[in-house]
């Protein structure tokens, strides 16, 4: 019985985001879709296309074409469907009425639906599996910018505001060399080197806590009080210490990274269980044998936490840092500048790159952990 | 502090003096006191044992009747706060860091980022021998435990018994004459635990090392043992010390024997009577 109501509530939520489709589309077809009176049929491409859509949507509702051949049909046609939307919506910058806004609405729904069916995709070869893995994530990244630039456009959205997807990439393309060297100045630079100071300096600590008993009763309550202190006072005093230049900043993250890390590495290496700490013990292992081939690793998880939660604390720490005086190049330089401009496309595109490299060094310190800690049960699964 | 010191000091004097040059374990007047919250709870009181080369002496009893204190003792993973002992004629600390003995405990304890061969090598690795000895001696101990061909896999990817005599083959590797085993069956179902106990009898025929055994499953006990301590709790004691005088190369079948079931019935009597006057 219960397993009878799982299986027709799954099957509901295609059934129910198919029909939906077609009611909007439905909705669309009849409705003004840009004021004052532009109906869908003056566009002809897009009223056709939308027919289409609803059509491939309800497919596997009225029984046809229900395989993937079917599945990839409907997110080529989705995605025609929405360049469509996109195209018509910018000859018609905020005019945007009812009838737009419900064959977005039947967009968005399809895509949905789309990754619906990829996921129940049964696949059995490997490569293939990793490709839709990698595709459904993707899919609704992409869905998230459409649905962004949709709607900027077609509501009118004063660029201040927000600007549109498109416009934040124009200003990236143009303006690469000024984002490359804000880039090497804030991130190779301040990020890096306070991030490698800041994790290796209080890896040392921990090792040195873990030794002498009485640093981990004195040092913690400090390294505590540390890790509180505003970065918004800190700052400026470090500006004042180290100079406008990259190393103020580099001290900044510092500070941030080096608490995190201290804990959670003291807290690793004391993660062995006693059975184990005997073991060595029979074996008359000194202590940094011990330390080096049992406490290490078993520390490992602990160590990548931090340098995982600290990779992204590093690029927000020297991004503020560099409000409070710099040379005329950074991000954070850059970001609080063009903000007093009124040039919100470039904050933007200084937000996208600093988004960028934070997630790519977040998960390149994660694919290194993946190979370090690979007998650890949350990642041999 | 150094009045027990001292008196230790004599004590071996007199052991080299008495005893046989085949003893390996000499336990006198051994007791063990806990400090907790809760009052002293005395693990040990006044043991006396003596293990000669070649023994496999199995403790049995109760649980919190201290067999597993005592087996630590033995190691030097405890201290004991009156009497003496000697592990080879010197103290355990001594034993220990001699590498004196190979510890087996109730889990595998194997690390998990390290394939068995590696989990072989550890003390290998500690005790700094080179690599090709290490290789050697991987190689021996894992034939010894038939674990030939599984080298490269990770504990995690064995079923428990495998785990456990990979964790024996470690303790063989270190090529102690003394094996001390912490209950290393105990989590095993009783088919894969006969298995184990013969292959443990075999192996120890073959390199007549001196075995000391903590178990709570009688036929266990009887069916490994030359010698069998049945002890008893609060306080921790030596209740019975049972001579087998089963031959020594056994099969299962031996389970059967009327002297085996002599033996074992013993035992048995041992344990109710510890329990009995317990309650």
């Amino acid at each position: 019985m219960s397993t009878r109501t799982l299986s027709k509530s799954r099957l509901d939520i295609s059934a129910l985001l198919a029909w939906l489709i077609v009611a909007l589309v439905v909705v669309g077809l009849f409705s003004t879709i840009f004021n004052p009176d532009i109906g869908v049929m003056d566009v002809p491409r897009l009223a056709l296309c939308l027919v289409i859509l609803a059509i491939a949507a309800v497919r596997y509702e009225l029984g046809f074409m229900r395989n993937r051949f079917g599945d990839v049909m409907l997110g080529l046609v989705t995605a025609f469907a929405t360049w469509l939307l996109i195209d018509t919506g910018s000859n018609h910058p905020g005019d945007a009425a009812l009838g737009y806004w419900a064959l977005t609405a039947a967009a968005w729904a399809s895509a949905w639906l789309f990754v619906e069916r990829l996921a129940s995709w049964q696949i059995a070869s490997r490569t293939a599996a990793r490709f839709t893995n990698l595709a459904i994530p993707t899919l609704f990244g992409i869905t998230l910018l459409v649905l962004w630039q949709i709607i900027v456009t077609g509501a009118g959205v004063p660029k201040v505001l927000l600007p549109a997807p498109t416009e934040i990439w124009l200003r990236l393309l143009n303006s690469v060399p000024i984002l490359w060297a804000d880039f090497q100045q804030t991130f190779l630079k301040a990020v890096l080197a306070g991030y490698a100071i800041g994790c290796g300096s209080a890896f040392l600590t921990a090792v040195l806590v873990d030794r002498v008993p009485f640093l981990r009763r004195g040092l913690l309550p400090i390294g505590n009080l540390v890790s509180a202190l505003p970065i918004i006072g800190v700052a400026p005093i470090m500006v004042m210490w180290f100079g406008f230049d990259w190393p103020s900043k580099a001290a900044v993250v510092i500070i941030m990274t080096f608490f995190p890390m201290l804990v959670n590495t003291v807290a690793g290496l004391s993660a062995s269980d006693p059975m184990q700490r005997d073991l060595m013990r029979t074996y008359a292992s000194g202590y940094w044998q011990t330390l080096i081939k049992m406490r290490l690793p078993m520390a490992m998880p602990f160590i990548f936490n931090a340098l995982k939660i600290n990779s992204t604390l590093a690029m927000i720490g020297a991004i503020v840092a560099e409000f409070f005086g710099t040379p005329t190049v950074g991000m954070g330089f850059r970001i609080s500048t063009e903000v007093g401009r009124m040039n919100v496309d470039m904050v933007w595109a200084e937000i996208a790159v600093a988004a960028l490299a934070g997630s790519l060094f977040y998960g390149l310190i994660a694919l290194i952990e993946r190979a370090v800690t690979f007998w650890h049960p949350s990642v041999r699964g | 502090m150094t009045a027990l010191a001292g008196a230790k000091d004599t004590e071996m004097v007199d052991n080299h003096k008495s005893a046989s040059p085949d003893r390996v374990i000499d336990i006198e007047k051994l007791s063990l006191t806990f400090e907790t919250g809760d009052g002293p709870v005395h693990a040990l009181s006044d043991i006396d044992l003596k293990i000669e080369q070649g023994d496999f002496v199995s403790f049995i009893g109760p649980s919190g009747c201290g067999k597993t204190t005592l087996l630590r003792v033995i190691a030097d993973l405890e201290q004991p706060t009156a009497g003496s002992i000697t592990v080879n004629g010197v103290s355990p600390e001594e034993a220990r860091l001699n590498r004196a003995y190979g510890y087996v405990f109730q889990a595998a304890a194997l690390y998990s980022w390290r394939t068995i061969a590696k989990n072989v090598a550890l003390p290998l690795e500690i005790m700094g021998l080179s690599r090709s000895e290490r290789q050697e001696r991987i190689a021996r101990n894992l034939e010894l435990v038939n674990l030939t061909g599984f080298e490269k896999k990770y504990p995690w990817q064995l079923s428990g018994g495998m785990q456990q005599r990979a964790s024996i083959a470690r303790a063989l590797a270190v090529e102690p004459d003394l094996l001390l085993m912490d209950e290393p069956f105990g989590a095993l179902d009783e088919i894969v635990r006969d298995h184990l106990n013969e292959q443990l009898l075999q192996l120890w025929a073959k390199t007549s090392k001196t075995v000391a055994f903590v178990t709570h499953s009688i036929p266990e006990a009887v069916f490994l043992s030359t010698k069998i301590v049945v002890l008893c709790p609060r306080p921790g004691r030596i209740y019975d010390v049972i001579e087998s005088d089963l031959p020594r190369e056994r099969t299962l079948d031996i389970r059967e024997s009327p002297e085996f079931l002599k033996i074992a019935h013993r035992v048995r009597e041992g344990l109710k009577a510890g329990h009995s006057y317990e309650d």
